[in-house]
């Protein structure tokens, strides 16, 4: 189990650094960091001290791992555009994110799994077949429709929820969270069902299809033949079996998620780093691109790494592995 | 008081099966898999089944444990398990009959365990299900169980996963599964067909041992003479869904009564060997939906005469057994 960690922890470590080397080109190659700083009027003098003064003369490889290094500590420099420190820009708009992406996900798994296992359990009968169909449905719907028919329903029609916005926050040390507020949970609710929208039916079908899939398995059958009670076949015996790819698919889609959640932010002007990031892909902000491209590859890296862990847990044929 | 005809009394009998048809309605009419099967297993007796391959060996077994796949469903007969009529119950009862009255040895022991529960989850959760004891009590019996099973180092073992044990030893802990509810009466379906030739024989002298020790009644579906010349007290001959010959293993073996056991009989070069082909009887087994009228053997039969081909043969005792073949009822003419 131990070098079953290690291993893991250094393929991790592995991609983030080919990341980091993506995302140091983008720094250092595209545009000119010497001329976004300094002024018109400034000399070629001026502009060769800043030059070295910022260590654009050393070696390649000195420039990576120096870039490298400042990442690791969460250093990206200053945003072009507004000169203000990139990482504190996004540590401010992360929770945000976070929140309503950890939000999305319960809600995928919390509604997903149930309708799966029913769906699977009642095929044939008419309530499991009309599921089934609205699931296709919710499939091919696109996200800012979504967004803005749940607007549109229960927020300007009904008036039950806030339609954009994220309600009052609560700063706890640097992370500002809504979700101890009443307005603030209000007001994830929307955006994070218009966002989990696909991934509920995404993980219905997926669980289904998995649930009917190992149903006609000899371990099913065989526990019947021991006595064993539908409830305890379909929620013990047969979904445990099923979980595995959830995992997988939750923790793939959470990259997605994040990656979807920038129209979602749009379209319910949530401050996240959806947001942040379309604001500096406008103003051609590179350092913080930069940083959005490591940090949101990061998380990614880390979910998947989580991921072959909870493998591992679930599954003990993974372990020797 | 009306008198009518009371069967020996049946408690003694693991399991009694009358005039059992199977039926599987489909678009094309309805296939009759199983056609009035009848057969008795004593408690601790070893019936062996044998058949060519479809001949309804596998129906029988999960038509008494009460799984058939639908649409497939009992049409006519009885079945009774421990005396206790089973073929009518609801699939709750018959789910509390499952485990504690019959259990069931299939042929895959990697396929038959849930790879994400270890052996000890799967046989504390199935005794427990049969009985009343607490989860440490059910625990210590697993462990006797695994035990009374051979597998060495049962304690430490009990936490292991299936991956983590041989093909035999799986084997051996599916039937702890099988013996954990204490059931008079186990289908064992070619309990010995996946596994390496070299530990088979371990197997099925396993089985048989604990079957004594129990009292329990199995049912031994194979395909190895062999198994069933070492094993089985009487053997079942089954084609085309019909049982056509029953009765002491040395009878049966020896001076087989059917046209078709002989040509069964025939076919084994030597002891330990499977029947896959039948080298000595030409043609194959008809499909269900192309059965002769008359004898469903006759189109192969070299004894076969013209009777054969309208007039059903039934079981009729003879020797020690019974035999389905109208040259013991009546003749072919
Ligand atoms: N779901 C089904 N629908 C229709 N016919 C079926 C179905 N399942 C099995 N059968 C038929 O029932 C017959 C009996 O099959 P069974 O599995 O009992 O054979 P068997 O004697 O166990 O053979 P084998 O030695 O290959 O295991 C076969 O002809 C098979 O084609
Ligand atoms: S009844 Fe006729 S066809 Fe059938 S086995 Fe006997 S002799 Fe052969
Ligand atoms: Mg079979």
């Amino acid at each position: 189990m131990i070098a079953f960690l290690v291993k893991r922890v250094g393929n991790a470590i592995l991609v983030m650094l080919t990341v980091a080397f993506f995302a140091f080109l983008i720094f250092r190659f595209l545009g000119d960091p010497v001329e976004m700083m300094v002024n018109e009027s400034a000399t070629q003098v001026e502009r060769d001290e800043l030059r070295s003064r910022l260590g654009l003369n050393d070696g390649f490889l000195v420039q990576y791992l120096r870039f490298v290094t400042n990442a690791a500590q969460g250093q990206f420099g200053l945003s072009w555009r507004n000169q203000q420190n990139v990482i504190t820009l996004i540590g401010e708009r992360f929770p945000a994110t976070f929140e309503l992406v950890i939000i999305a996900t319960i809600l995928s798994l919390a509604i997903g799994i149930p309708l799966g296992v029913f769906t699977a359990i009642g095929r044939g009968r008419w309530w499991a077949e009309g599921l089934q169909f609205s699931s296709i449905v919710g499939v091919s719907l696109p996200s800012f429709f979504v967004g803005i028919i749940l607007i549109l329903a229960f927020s300007v029609s009904l008036g039950w929820l806030p339609g954009y916005g994220r309600g009052e926050v609560v700063q706890l040390g640097w992370w500002s969270t809504g979700l101890l507020t009443p307005s603030g949970r209000a007001a994830i609710v929307l955006p994070a069902l218009s966002l989990s929208l696909f991934q509920i039916t995404l993980v219905m079908r997926l669980v289904r299809a998995e649930m009917l899939e190992i149903l006609r398995a000899d371990f099913i059958k065989f526990a019947r033949a021991r006595g064993v009670k539908r409830r305890a076949l379909w929620f013990r015996h047969a979904l445990k079996n099923c979980l595995m790819p959830v995992v997988t698919l939750t923790a793939m889609q959470v990259g997605n998620l994040i990656a979807f959640a920038l129209v979602t932010e749009t379209v319910f002007q949530w401050p996240g780093m959806g947001m942040l990031f379309m604001q500096a892909v406008t103003f051609v902000d590179i350092p913080v691109m930069a940083a959005y491209l490591c940090i949101v590859s990061f998380i990614f890296v880390t979910l998947n790494t989580f991921v072959d862990i909870a493998y591992a847990v679930i599954d003990p044929r993974l372990r020797a592995a | 008081m009306s008198i009518s005809y009371h069967p020996p009394a049946s408690d003694a009998l693991a399991l009694d099966v009358r005039g059992l048809s199977v039926e599987f309605p489909t678009r094309k009419g309805v296939l009759t898999a199983l056609s009035e099967v009848s057969l008795t297993i004593r408690r601790g007796e070893i019936l062996g089944v044998v058949g060519e391959s479809g001949a309804g060996k596998s129906m029988t077994g999960m038509a008494v444990l009460g799984l058939l796949e639908p649409p497939g469903r009992v049409a006519s007969g009885e079945i009774r398990i421990g005396g206790r009529r089973t073929d009518n119950l609801s699939e709750a009862e018959m789910a509390s009959i499952r485990g504690s009255m019959v259990g069931a040895i299939f042929q895959d022991p990697l396929t038959s365990l849930n790879p994400l529960f270890s052996v000890g989850q799967q046989l504390i959760e199935t005794i427990r299900l049969h009985s009343s004891l607490s989860r440490a009590e059910a625990r210590a019996r697993a462990v006797e169980l695994l035990k009374q099973v051979g597998i060495p180092g049962a304690e430490e073992r009990i936490d292991h996963y299936p991956h983590q044990f041989s093909g035999g030893m799986r084997q051996r802990v599916v039937i702890a599964l099988a013996l954990a509810g204490n059931p008079q009466l186990i289908i064992a379906d070619e309990p010995t067909t996946a596994l390496d030739v070299s530990i088979q024989a371990q197997i099925t002298a396993l089985l048989r041992k604990l079957c004594r020790e129990h009292g329990t009644g199995v049912m031994l579906v194979t395909h190895d003479m062999g198994v069933i010349a070492e094993t089985a007290d009487r053997v079942a001959v089954m084609y085309a869904g019909r049982v056509i010959e029953i009765g002491p293993v040395e009878e049966v073996l020896s001076r087989p009564k059917h046209p078709y056991t002989r040509g069964l009989m025939g076919s084994i070069p030597a002891l330990g060997a499977r029947v896959e082909r039948l080298a000595q009887i030409d043609g194959a087994m008809p499909r269900l939906n192309a059965i002769p009228t008359g004898c469903a053997f006759n189109p192969r039969c070299l004894e076969a005469g013209s009777r054969c081909r309208n007039v059903r043969p039934v079981m009729v005792a003879e020797g020690q057994g019974s035999v389905a073949c109208l040259v013991h009822d009546g003749g072919v003419q």
